[in-house]
């Protein structure tokens, strides 16, 4: 069973480094905003399936606090560009 | 562990993985960013979703459960309102520019 496990945890690996190739390659901004969505979801399974491999539950903290930081990362990019546009973000919006 | 649960946790685990790879295909050749965002938030989403299903059976219950849920629950949130702000983004860059 864990050696599955491991082996689904660098299949997912491999898909989401596939993905980011993409995004490296993506012609707009809306493109690479879209990478730490990618490494939060690919991260996050990938974590997981080396928690159930290793039996150890600390494992599925660390994917707690990679989902969190990838949902910030994220916001962070969509205010950084619409920053630099000169216009002020949704996200931001207060209504 | 019985047979059944080690049957279900292989077959739940293998279509995630499939989902994942089908996400990312579809992030490397759909022609616009927003079908890639499509493929990014489903499909991923989707794999994410059966993984954590497939792995329920392998922690201990309740609270082992409870946090896989939890984390599955996060990136779901998270991932729908990331899509909605870059969505939102791409269509005023479509509008102005």
């Amino acid at each position: 069973m864990s050696s599955f496990l491991i082996g689904a945890a660098c299949f997912v690996l491999a898909a989401t480094a596939l993905g980011l190739l993409r995004i490296l390659r993506g012609p707009a901004d809306a493109d690479r905003m879209m990478a730490a969505q990618l490494l939060g979801t690919g991260g996050v399974a990938t974590l997981l399936l080396l928690a159930g491999a290793a039996q150890s539950p600390t494992i599925v903290d660390v994917a707690l606090l990679l989902a969190l930081l990838a949902a910030f990362a994220s916001v962070a990019f969509v205010n950084s560009v619409w920053h630099s546009q000169g216009k002020a973000s949704p996200a931001m919006d207060p209504r | 562990m019985t047979a059944v649960l080690y049957i279900f946790t292989v077959i739940a685990i293998s279509a995630g993985a499939f989902f994942f790879l089908a996400g990312t295909v579809g992030l490397l050749r759909f022609p616009d960013t927003l079908t890639r965002m499509h493929a990014l938030t489903k499909a991923d989403n989707l794999g994410l979703g059966l993984i954590v299903f497939g792995l329920l059976p392998l922690v201990e219950w309740p609270f082992g459960a409870f946090k896989l849920i939890s984390v599955w629950l996060l990136v779901q949130l998270s991932g729908s309102i990331v899509a909605q702000l870059i969505a939102n983004f791409v269509r005023r860059e479509e509008q102005h520019g």
